[in-house]
């Protein structure tokens, strides 16, 4: 849907197209208050027509080849000095380390959205039985890298920044660098896997 | 080149923002006022957008390497400039033009209204590299600008080429005059909130936090209430978006904002008032006021419209009111 967008940016005076969890959000903008609501009324019938009826509204429905090339592999080292908080994660969910290790590099996780830092993935897609709440104290400082559970959510930090979430991980491949052509790694509808690198459990 | 000799804590490098990048993540950045913005290129005949320093907190002292014409706008300071055959400072007008010569040193020493902030522009732009789009700093992020931080004393800014604008003294463009009053729309999140809180939301004067900064203005009052708690899906947010924490405590949301929220949203400022937040400092206090949609495009439109006029005026004409 936002590809359809996208390439109607112009048309419709669409300053922004951000997807959210389960949501959309468009800027837009026009000449006057009657094209305001014309616009408004086009792109709100558009948008529910997709959510009622994704598959025949879309004119771009993904095949499996085009979803392959959307799918990102992430590798990671699990554990250890990456993962500090691999063990709490562990204490929490009653599993062992390695149970959580396989199970978090066997999922398939969707990007939803991105935000909070540039090139942060909102992923879902994360086993429940993984579901940690977050730290009583937010850490002041998660690495660049890590690979963190927070509640019922799993991402990737592009860049290091305060936060709450427990870093089970780490991985070198860039999330974010301003100065690529496409700057961020991840888009919304990618998919995400994570492969285990080697773990220091 | 312009050597920065002293510095307050967040002078920052901005233009007209980032946009179109919502969607990875990337905030708006850019001058909390734009039309002081404009205001200020426009009378050195730069591009209405080119990047100028964003100065809340004073002194600035800034060297000059080479004759630059400068023009200050915003919330202004004082300010004056040394003149290599004058045994006394010229003071910088605000609203005005002025050749600063080699040589010289130009200081912006106290604001007029502390915590408000002041646009300083200089004749070509300040000609950092363009990053996604734009000069201006993301403090967060740690890009554009310079180095993508805050200025510090020693920093040098490279300046553009110049169109051969002739600066003419005595002219000027009036500040547009801040008030305390934002109109704003009624949030996605509004009816979930007490119709005691709503009333209270619109009535009670909004004392602005010390807390408060480019990425959002924190306001101290009595708690605004929901009906129920909610757990609302993160979703896209925008500057001018009165978000709710639960402490019941509104932000309003500013440039720097993340992009990607999960607060309730109580109401909007409309984009004709974002201007305003950048020039309400924190213990004064801040009113919201509804309006209709159809005002709040009516207000937008008449905004343009005296944009436009000022853009379209080759050289600055005595001072033009909104």
């Amino acid at each position: 849907m936002t590809e359809e967008l996208e390439a109607r940016r112009e048309e419709m005076g669409l300053l922004e197209i951000v997807p959210g969890m389960g949501n959309l959000l468009l800027r837009l903008t026009a000449s006057n208050a009657h094209q305001i609501q014309t616009r408004i009324d086009v792109l709100t019938a558009r948008v529910l027509n997709f959510w009622s009826n994704p598959e025949a509204a879309s004119s771009s429905a993904l095949t499996t080849a085009e979803q392959l090339r959307h799918t990102i592999t992430i590798p990671v080292t699990y554990g250890g000095e990456a993962g500090p908080d691999l063990q709490t994660v562990s204490a929490h969910t009653g599993l062992s380390a390695e149970t959580i290790i396989e199970r978090h590099s066997a999922g398939l996780y969707r990007v939803f959205c991105l935000g909070f830092l540039p090139g942060f993935a909102y992923l879902g897609g994360l086993d429940p039985a993984l579901a940690t709440p977050r730290r009583a104290t937010p850490r002041l400082s998660i690495p660049a890298g890590s690979v963190a559970i927070g509640g019922s959510q799993t991402a990737v930090y592009p860049s290091a920044t305060p936060g709450g979430w427990h870093i089970i991980g780490r991985t070198d491949t860039t999330l974010f660098d301003a100065a690529r052509q496409r700057p961020a790694l991840l888009l919304p509808g990618d998919t995400v896997r994570f492969v285990a690198t080697g773990s220091t459990t | 080149m312009i050597e920065i000799t002293r510095c307050g804590a967040l002078t920052t490098i901005q233009d007209s923002g980032r946009h179109g990048l919502r969607h990875l993540g990337i905030s708006q950045s850019g001058a909390l006022d734009p039309i002081a913005l404009q205001q200020a290129n426009l009378l050195l005949g730069n591009a209405p957008g080119a990047a100028v320093l964003e100065i809340s907190l004073g002194p600035l002292a800034l060297r000059f390497e080479q004759d630059c014409a400068v023009a200050m706008s915003g919330s202004s300071f004082a300010a004056s400039h040394s003149t290599p055959d004058a045994a006394v400072d010229t003071r910088l007008l605000p609203g005005h033009a002025a050749i600063i010569r080699s040589g010289a040193t130009l200081t912006l020493s106290k604001p007029l209204v502390p915590g408000a902030r002041c646009y300083l522009a200089f004749a070509g732009g300040i000609d950092v590299p363009v990053v996604m789009g734009s000069r201006s700093t993301d403090l967060n992020a740690g890009f554009g600008g310079l180095q993508g931080r805050a200025l510090q004393a020693g920093d040098r800014l490279p300046t553009g080429p110049s169109s051969q604008h002739q600066v003419e003294s005595g002219k000027g463009i009036r500040p547009l005059a801040p008030s305390h009053i934002l109109r704003a729309l009624p949030g996605p999140d509004y009816e979930s909130f007490t119709t005691d809180s709503q009333i209270l939301f619109w009535s009670q004067p909004w004392r602005i936090s010390h807390q408060s900064n480019r990425m959002g203005l924190r306001l101290n009052g009595s708690a605004l209430q929901l009906e129920a708690p909610l757990e609302l899906p993160s979703a896209g947010v925008l500057p001018g978006d009165v978000q709710v924490p639960p402490d019941g405590l509104p932000i309003v949301l500013a440039n720097d904002a993340q992009t990607i929220g999960g607060y309730p949203r109580i109401a909007s400022v409309i984009h004709a008032d974002l201007w305003q937040l950048a020039h309400v400092p924190p213990g004064t206090s801040v009113y919201f006021v509804p309006v209709a949609l159809e005002e709040a495009i009516a207000a937008r439109e008449r905004q343009e419209r005296y944009l436009q006029r000022l853009s379209e005026l080759s050289a600055p004409p005595d001072c033009i009111g909104q």
